[in-house]
């Protein structure tokens, strides 16, 4: 078997160098076309009508007067008579047009008739939840009781981030062409070869008769896997309007209601420790909802897991509000915003500095080390030793402060298949059905097939975004970047060896004693002995090689694994008088086994830091307990942050030969769990006052002062 | 439904889309945006000319051509591009004027394809990024996107490119500040702001040494 791990770092010409994206041009230049830009012949676009109660059993639909209206072509109904409805935007029916415009008409005639039921959409207050809790039962490591009891110092507070939206902003929806037997589907996913079989199991019909195609897609953040009931719903009208082509995609209001959301997490959280600043024990009752499914419970104590006595409580709210989806790690930005808070606070108790109470306690978490030297970095990058103090020791009307955040995440590749094909005119081709979510992952597959051949980025063609392709697994938890690398080594190795056996004979030697570098077949040692690639690959006559590779999870052979860590320090600047927090700097030291490429890999850190910005200062789903529905549906209030909000952002890449030789490790969510602790925190050190309640508005944090104030 | 249309002339006060009466019809209706706007400017001063309901023939001048289409006079600058006209750099995204995704230069100025009728966009100058970033020359601005990694999804991206020649035509020579001030009016979801930061100074650089000025 050839030997498939990564070249040693010092003797590579494409990995590791800082590259610019494959598909920037067509992005930048506005020609790259997005599902959601497709324009087939014959288009018709749908439009649906949701729920506007929370709520509610469904006692008649008449879309009678739709269907007359000219120009509409289908009109189904989604939520027959008799079903009742969980939360405010469900989908009620749907209609095709000749026109957008027309749709829409047409939906505003759909009557629907509902009774109207009691509901429950805000979880804040546990004790007006009534029946909608659900306790998951007590967890008890060590002796609690015992340790907090013989403890020097404890704090105890309660803590709150609240549900927010993935905001993705080309929203879900799809383009679906369904005349004869195969279906044409055109999505906006995060998972090119598995959603057309979950369309078929929805549509009842064989996986093989669904073609998927998307080049680009607009963002997905861990909302973008299923094929969904408006994917369903967009090939019925297909199919009932002669199989023209339809178009279906959220709008605006709707996306931010039911294309999913981030679990909320509340927590009262007790801690104690020694004098030293030892964490002795941990005592925490949680809840949280993630919809009507009840669900998230955050990980806590996070990272710190090894804190010898704990006690666990949660409680899964279900409440009339649309589902949870993954959210860039799952769980994990909430259990980090939770445990580094009641850390933090622990520390301003022990007048101690945070720093020191997690270097100090990193023995408790799975990568002491790692941890040690990242916050060492972080502290230099950040200036730490200059600009902390005390906490409440800020004067004035601006007052600075600074906090720090942890993270850990797995990311190890997830199965995938590659195809490599060398063509006798030179030309290489790699093809997988996955999908780049903006991450980078077309040009990290050119850059491995390029490092394998020895040839320039721009001699790979890198095909994805077909479910005809090889199968490749859908891109959540970070595993896109390994599993693909690996794939892709994997079967531009297999091809490269038939290649040099092709040639070895007329050179005299054997295909193992040959190596690919510089545009060059050539002997190893020998460099003056061998043939150009183009030279090579005429060799093969009329016959293309074509080679598989397989990234198989459980054997990865050291070309990927799981693993990450990563510390973020913030710098804020807090108006005493007006609540307005300021970001100053967020510093992000990261590690990510081997950087296939930094230049890419950096944005993906920048862009979860900026992600962490808006959870920690403005993001907030508001749900309306009167009317049942989301108050902030829109992109004017549900805030995300502007270009000017962000301050400075300092990403350092862990890149050291020991990250290098774990191999590749995926890196889209460990950088987005630590941003929001680190900036909370910042803005206790500030202020003197912890603010409990996230996002760090101007309303929350004078909430926080008054109380400070009456304390 | 219907709308004002008068487009040789230059607008009176009153007599056509304004800010101040779009501000006023989103206060009034709630949502139901188009239908306050329209009524509230129809009732102030009544239209010497009519458009609709139904389909109107209308001709936009963009990137320099004319394109023929038929439009219902509801329909926005940004949806005849992006469904009439198969010109889909600019995206819709937040629906109503706050994302600037579907950003475009209307008579050199940078406006919002979704806040802009149609029918209101007739003998204007459009100018969209198709026109900005040719295939054969490429643009400095989007050179710089590119070469400061200021993309990821991508969605944003063309708003923010005709964002930033919008400011970059009217500030040649900005500071950093003026650069954050500048391209405020558009959002992204992927976080790449400090490339994009970037990515305009340096073209900033580059449209000076006189490529493409």
């Amino acid at each position: 078997m050839p030997d498939y791990s990564w070249p040693p770092m010092d003797q590579r010409k494409v990995l590791g160098k800082r590259i610019s994206r494959l598909d920037g041009n067509a992005k930048s230049s506005g020609r790259a076309k997005y599902s959601s830009d497709l324009n087939p012949p014959g288009l018709l676009f749908a439009a649906m009508l949701t729920s506007p109660h929370a709520h509610a059993r469904i006692k008649s639909v008449d879309t009678s007067e739709a269907e007359r209206l000219k120009g509409v072509t289908a009109v189904r109904v989604i939520s027959k008579a008799g079903t009742e409805i969980q939360w405010a935007g469900t989908e009620i029916a749907v209609v095709s047009a000749t026109s957008e415009p027309i749709a829409r008409d047409a939906v505003r005639k759909i009557k629907v008739d509902y009774e109207v039921m009691p509901h429950v959409v805000r979880e804040d207050n546990l004790a007006n939840v009534g029946n909608r809790a659900k306790a998951a039962g007590e967890q008890v490591t060590g002796d609690p009781e015992k340790s907090f009891g013989e403890s020097d110092a404890v704090i105890e507070n309660t803590y709150s981030i609240p549900v927010i939206t993935h905001c993705c902003l080309e929203p879900h929806g799809q383009v679906i062409a369904w005349g004869g037997q195969k279906l044409q589907f055109w999505p906006s996913t995060q998972a090119v070869s598995t959603v057309g079989g979950d369309l078929a199991k929805g549509l009842e019909i064989p996986a093989t008769d669904i073609r998927v195609q998307m080049d680009y897609m607009g963002g997905g953040f861990g909302s973008k896997f299923p094929s969904d009931r408006w994917g369903v719903e967009c090939a019925q009208l297909s199919k009932a309007s002669g199989g023209k082509p339809v178009k279906l995609f959220l709008d605006r209001a709707t996306e931010l209601t039911i294309a999913g959301v981030r679990p909320s997490a509340f927590a009262k959280i007790k801690v104690a420790a020694k004098k030293d600043g030892t964490i002795t024990s941990w005592q925490s009752q949680s809840w949280a909802t993630g919809g009507f499914g009840g669900g998230g419970m955050p990980p806590i104590p996070y990272v710190f897991t090894k804190i010898p006595n704990i006690r666990l409580n949660h409680t899964a709210v279900s409440l009339n509000a649309g589902m949870a989806r993954a959210w860039r790690a799952p769980n994990h930005p909430q259990a980090s915003y939770l445990t580094c808070s009641a850390l933090e606070d622990l520390a301003a108790k022990l007048k101690m500095d945070p720093v020191e109470l997690f270097d100090k306690n990193a023995d408790l978490t799975a990568r002491p080390d790692v941890y040690r030297s990242q916050l060492k970095k972080a502290a230099t990058l950040i200036d730490w030793s200059k600009n902390w103090h005390q906490r409440g020791e800020g004067t004035g009307s601006i007052r600075r402060g600074l906090g720090l955040g942890i993270a850990t995440w797995g990311g190890a590749g997830h199965a995938s298949k590659a195809k490599t094909t060398i063509n006798p005119d030179g030309s290489v081709e790699v093809e997988l059905g996955s999908q780049d979510l903006g991450s980078g992952t077309r040009t990290i597959i050119g850059m491995v097939a390029a490092e394998t051949l020895g040839l320039p980025l721009s001699a790979i063609k890198v095909k994805i975004g077909d479910n005809s392709y090889p199968p490749s697994g859908p891109s959540g938890g970070s595993t896109t970047v390994g599993g693909v690398s690996s794939s892709t080594r994997k079967s531009t190795i297999n091809a490269l060896v038939k290649l040099m056996e092709t040639i070895a004979p007329s050179l005299n030697t054997t295909a193992d004693k040959l190596e690919a570098i510089d545009g060059r077949l050539r002997i190893k040692g020998s460099p003056d002995k061998g043939m150009s690639w183009q030279q090579a690959c005429q060799k093969l006559g009329v016959n293309a090689i074509s080679e598989m590779g397989e990234n198989d999870t459980k054997r990865t052979e050291g070309l990927n694994t799981g693993g990450a860590s990563g510390i973020q320090m913030a710098d804020v600047s807090v108006d005493m008088e007006t609540g307005i927090v300021k970001m100053n700097k967020l510093v992000a030291v990261q590690d990510c086994g081997l950087v296939i490429n930094p230049k890419t890999a950096e944005s993906q850190v920048l862009g979860a830091c900026i992600m962490s910005v808006c959870a920690a200062l403005m993001e907030e789903r508001i749900m309306d307990q009167q009317t049942g529905r989301v108050l902030n549906a829109d992109m004017e209030f549900y805030k995300l942050a502007g270009i000017k909000d962000i301050g400075e952002i300092v990403v350092q890449m862990d890149i050291t030969p020991e990250h290098d030789k774990k191999g590749v490790i995926g890196l889209g969510e460990p950088c987005a769990i630590a941003g929001i602790a680190a900036i909370a925190n910042a803005v206790a050190n500030a202020t003197g006052v912890r603010v409990p309640t996230a996002p760090m508005t101007p309303k929350n944090v004078l909430a926080a002062l008054n109380s400070g104030r009456n304390a | 439904m219907s709308s004002i249309k008068d487009p040789d002339k230059p607008k009176k006060p009153g007599s056509g889309f304004s800010r101040r009466g779009f501000i006023r019809g989103v206060g009034l209706s709630g949502g139901a945006l188009s239908t306050g706007v329209l009524e509230t400017e129809a009732a102030a001063a009544p239209p010497a000319n009519l458009s609709g309901p139904g389909e109107v023939p209308i001709t936009l001048q963009i990137n320099g051509k004319p394109y023929k289409t038929t439009v219902e006079p509801r329909e926005t600058l940004l949806d005849t591009l992006r469904n009439h006209l198969d010109l889909t750099a600019a995206k819709r995204v937040c629906d109503r004027g706050t994302c600037g995704a579907c950003t475009v230069m209307m008579n050199h100025k940078v406006v919002y394809g979704c806040t802009i009728l149609a029918v209101d966009a007739q003998g204007k100058d459009i100018q969209t990024l198709e026109g900005v970033a040719q295939v054969a020359n490429p643009h400095p601005i989007v050179a710089a996107f590119v070469n400061n990694d200021a993309q990821q999804c991508g969605y944003c991206t063309p708003g923010f490119v005709m964002a930033s020649k919008g400011f970059l035509d009217k500030n040649p020579n900005p500071t950093y500040e003026q650069v954050k001030d500048g391209l405020g009016g558009n959002l992204c979801r992927c976080g790449t702001y400090v490339g994009i930061r970037q990515a305009v100074l340096e073209a900033a650089k580059q449209l000076k040494g006189g490529r493409n000025a």
